[in-house]
């Protein structure tokens, strides 16, 4: 094997690693005035997990009742426990309306009310009046939204040319001498060269990275690289314990069976067949935000009444609803219930568990998705974010269905427009010699090893132990040992040995290195945890069991610590407008 | 149950002819192929190499042929093609390693045919108007998720690859008939060229494997009809 990698040499304006909702947003915005844009992505466009999303985009077009954004902005921060940044709701709740109207221009296939509007259902935790009832909200196109926005972006990219680079991974991002963002090294997964990108400005939309859980709704590929590539520099993450689980995600698989289908009447049940929610959320029973509803959920299996013989799933009952709801609404969950678990939703309940699903936490952004160098003070200049694997904040402690999907299209854009305003007036940073050094031998340590440790055994340790220990509900005992738990696998890692030592499209490489992604992520999010001695949102505390608005009101921020494998956590204040932190029921 | 998973293997860093290898592993029969050959690839050959993304059929990355048949190995549980499961690479685009293939082609194919909503009237402040009926009109190649399973399953594809194929012809066909589209005519002169919808020989092959259950061959018959009779 020819051990000297080749490495090309390219010049962008802007760079946009990851090619889901954010990433096409931000790429398309970044365009406009024909200024010069590459999209980096690991995986074909139209394969960015945003095609995955089922259930709708929350805007309040007001299109089959009356709506407004006011109530849009309130339920996102009651949703997020109040610790979402109430500034950057707003601009989330009254830009929803004017995007999703531009994504209709684009082509996107709504489904329709018989008045030609683009038809709106429910969704959890989405009111009328500031919580007190459901509220038709989500706009959809059947059960497909995610994958009809991904489509239509690619669509538009298409039209307007934008220059793509298909499988490449981005693994190291280039800092100038005056500490400014001026490129990323990617590598060539097709012929493992590596590529080095100079640009003005860096856009980070690289998603997810719920593959840290051995139960999850997410890809193979959401291992949370653009979060340890940020890390690896310096950049804080930010609310890392904050994880969403989601009630119904298909029993041992984790594939998920979209809150829509609790929107258009689906009820939970445990194994005496009881709608348990009713004990749990009364007002808004199965609609309830996701982390109550997760949380019943454990709790029902906790106290014996899950169903099967281990006891541990709860059942999905569609069989009430109109056949033809199902066929027009939701023909691809159905379709997946029968596949997989070869049960006909029509008549039998659907086997559920809940699954791995959001990150509510990542690299901490403004409201232009410039990246905060140390968290909330000073910017990055030239490296931006959006998407799922950054952290505005507008989910806070808890995520609301539909409003990944009005993040990543709102944030993305408003990045995209930031950077080709960035660019027009920036000089080009110098590139530092050796831009690619760090990259290479990440690639060629891990190449070279004759001998050591299987990726596959620390991944599934990994993601076994993660669900165990750091899901739904968590304790200081056990996240102590999955700290522990980390750190041996870190160092095992460190000895990571991989079969293929080819060049050529080495999946076996790019396996092995988003591993180490991922136990970047799985180390920040279990600290984060252990720091934050209350439960708010997703984060539940059997041993701190109510929220704590005296200590914790406030964003965490861990760091890499001084030893390479120490966290540092700091903390930072809400930002809070309109809506005063209250206790939250539904 | 016991499996043998046989891997059509090629890799022109080692060998220049492909060969086969097989794999014989213990399986749950409701896993998926897809599952089967992350064992073979995690256990016991790491040079084994794929794509793949979501595992629930809906990012198209995994597209093979199991025994014979155009699918995504996601979508295929072990109980239904067992004890013997070939799996080899999509027919009609280079193969570049094991079962990945150059989609740079196929990707191209969908934009030679325009397939993007052209209309540059200036839109309202609000929405564009449709009607359900309207919407249901295009409905079926909106489920497309792009996997080539049908276009790399058609033999005149593989004998002619100027051919558009049959994906690209849905998604033409997607936006062709949209109410809110003005680029037909664009659309309907490219695919009147030879290398369009009339190369096709309606041999349903499109339609048999693709896995989001989309009438491909009903959907290219009518876009022949409107460029045979000039209308939409
Ligand atoms: C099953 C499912 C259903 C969902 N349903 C909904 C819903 O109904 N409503 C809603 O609002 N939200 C929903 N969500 C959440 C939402 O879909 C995601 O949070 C959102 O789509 C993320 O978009 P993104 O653009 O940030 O990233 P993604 O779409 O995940 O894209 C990430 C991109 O980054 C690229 N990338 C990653 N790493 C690298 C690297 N190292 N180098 C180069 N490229 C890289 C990938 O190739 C990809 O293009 C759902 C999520 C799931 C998993
Ligand atoms: S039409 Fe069907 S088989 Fe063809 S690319 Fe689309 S989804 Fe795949
Ligand atoms: S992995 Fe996405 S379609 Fe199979």
């Amino acid at each position: 094997m020819d051990t000297t990698p080749t490495v090309h040499r390219h010049k962008f304006e802007t760079v946009v690693v990851g090619a889901g909702g954010a990433g096409l947003y931000a790429a398309m915005a970044a365009a406009e005035g024909g200024r010069s844009v590459a999209v980096l992505s690991k995986l074909y466009p139209t394969r960015s997990h945003t095609g995955a999303a089922q259930g709708g985009i929350g805007a309040a077009l007001a299109n089959v009742e009356e709506d407004r954004w006011e109530w849009h902005m309130f339920d996102t921060v009651k949703g997020g426990d109040y610790l979402v940044d109430q500034d950057s709701a707003e601009i989330l709740a009254r830009e929803a309306v004017e995007t999703v109207y531009e994504l209709e221009h684009f082509g996107l296939p709504f489904s329709r009310l018989p008045d030609g509007k683009i038809a709106q259902r429910k969704f959890g935790g989405h009111t009328y009046n500031f919580g007190e009832g459901p509220v038709h909200r989500s706009c959809y196109a059947a059960d497909r939204t995610g994958h009809m926005i991904l489509q239509t972006l690619f669509q538009q990219c298409m039209k307007r040319q934008v220059t793509f680079f298909n499988e490449f991974k981005v693994l190291d991002l280039i800092v100038s001498h005056d500490g400014r963002c001026t490129g990323v090294v990617a590598l060539e997964i097709a012929s493992g060269d590596f590529h080095v990108f100079h640009a003005k400005a860096v856009f980070f939309g690289t998603g997810g990275f719920g593959k840290m859980f051995r139960i999850t709704s997410n890809a193979h590929t959401l291992t949370g690289d653009g979060n340890a590539v940020a890390y690896r520099r310096g950049v804080p993450m930010q609310d890392m314990e904050f994880y969403q689980f989601h009630p119904t995600g298909i029993y041992t698989l984790g594939i998920l069976l979209s809150e829509g289908a609790r929107a258009e009447g689906g009820i939970l049940r445990n194994e005496s067949g009881e709608r348990f929610m009713e004990r749990y959320a009364p007002t808004l029973l199965d609609l309830a935000p996701r982390d109550i509803v997760s949380r019943s959920m454990f709790q029902e299996l906790k106290e014996g009444r899950g169903c099967g013989p281990k006891r541990d799933y709860l059942l999905l009952d569609l069989t009430h609803l109109p056949p033809e709801v199902l066929d027009e609404r939701l023909p691809d969950i159905t379709d997946f219930a029968r596949t997989y678990l070869r049960v006909e939703p029509k008549s039998e309940p659907v086997p559920i568990q809940p699954t791995a699903h959001y990150a509510m936490g990542g690299i901490p952004t403004d409201n232009d998705g410039r990246v905060w160098k140390d968290g909330h003070s000073v910017i990055f200049d030239g490296f931006y974010a959006a998407g799922e694997c950054a952290c505005v904040s507008v989910h806070g402690a808890n995520r609301l269905g539909t409003n990944s999907l009005v993040d990543i299209l709102v944030f993305g854009r408003r990045a995209g427009k930031h950077m080709a305003r960035y660019v027009a007036e920036a000089d080009w940073p110098e590139l530092p010699r050796g831009a690619e050094d760090q990259a290479v031998s990440l690639v060629d340590g891990i190449l070279s090893r004759q001998s050591g440790e299987r990726p596959v055994d620390i991944r599934e340790t990994l993601q076994d132990e993660m669900n165990d220990k750091c899901f739904v509900v968590r304790n200081e005992p056990g996240l102590k040992e999955m700290d522990a738990k980390v750190a041996q696998l870190r160092s095992a890692f460190a000895n990571v040995f991989i079969q293929d030592r080819g060049r050529l499209f080495n999946t076996d490489l790019v396996e092995c290195l988003e591993l180490g992604f991922m136990l970047d992520c799985a180390q920040t999010t279990v600290v984060a945890a252990l720091a934050r001695q209350e439960s708010r949102g997703g984060h539940y505390r059997e041993d701190f069991k109510e929220r704590d608005d005296t200590r914790f009101l406030a964003h965490s921020l861990a760091f890499p610590g001084e030893s390479s494998d120490s966290v540092r956590i700091d903390y930072k204040p809400v930002r809070i407008t309109r809506f005063a932190p209250k206790e939250r029921k539904y | 149950m016991r499996v043998t998973l046989r891997v059509r293997r090629y890799n022109p860093e080692v060998a220049r002819d492909p060969w086969w290898q097989d794999f014989d592993l213990e399986s749950d029969p409701r896993a998926r192929v897809l599952d089967l050959l992350h064992q073979a690839k995690w256990y016991h050959d790491g040079t084994l190499t794929l794509r793949r993304s979501c595992a629930h059929a809906v990012c198209g990355s995994d597209t093979m042929m199991i025994n014979g048949h155009n699918r995504l190995a996601c979508k295929v549980l072990v109980e239904d093609v067992a004890p013997v499961i070939v799996c080899e690479p999509i027919r009609g685009l280079p193969v570049i390693k094991d079962l990945i293939v150059d989609m740079e082609p196929f990707f191209r194919s969908l934009e030679s045919v325009k397939s993007w909503l052209i209309n540059e009237e200036p839109p309202p402040n609000s929405e564009r108007l449709q009607s359900p009926e309207e919407r249901e009109r295009f409905d079926e190649g909106t489920k497309c998720i792009l996997c080539a399973a049908c276009t790399t399953s058609c033999p005149i594809f593989w004998a002619n690859d100027e051919y558009v194929g049959p994906a690209a012809i849905v998604n033409a066909h997607r936006f062709t008939f949209d109410s809110r589209d003005r680029g037909a005519a664009e659309r309907l002169e490219v695919l009147a060229d030879r290398t369009g919808v009339f190369k096709c020989r309606t041999t349903f092959n499109c339609t048999s494997v693709c896995p989001r259950d989309i009438p491909v061959t009903e959907l290219i018959q009518e876009m022949k009809r409107a460029i045979t009779f000039g209308k939409i």
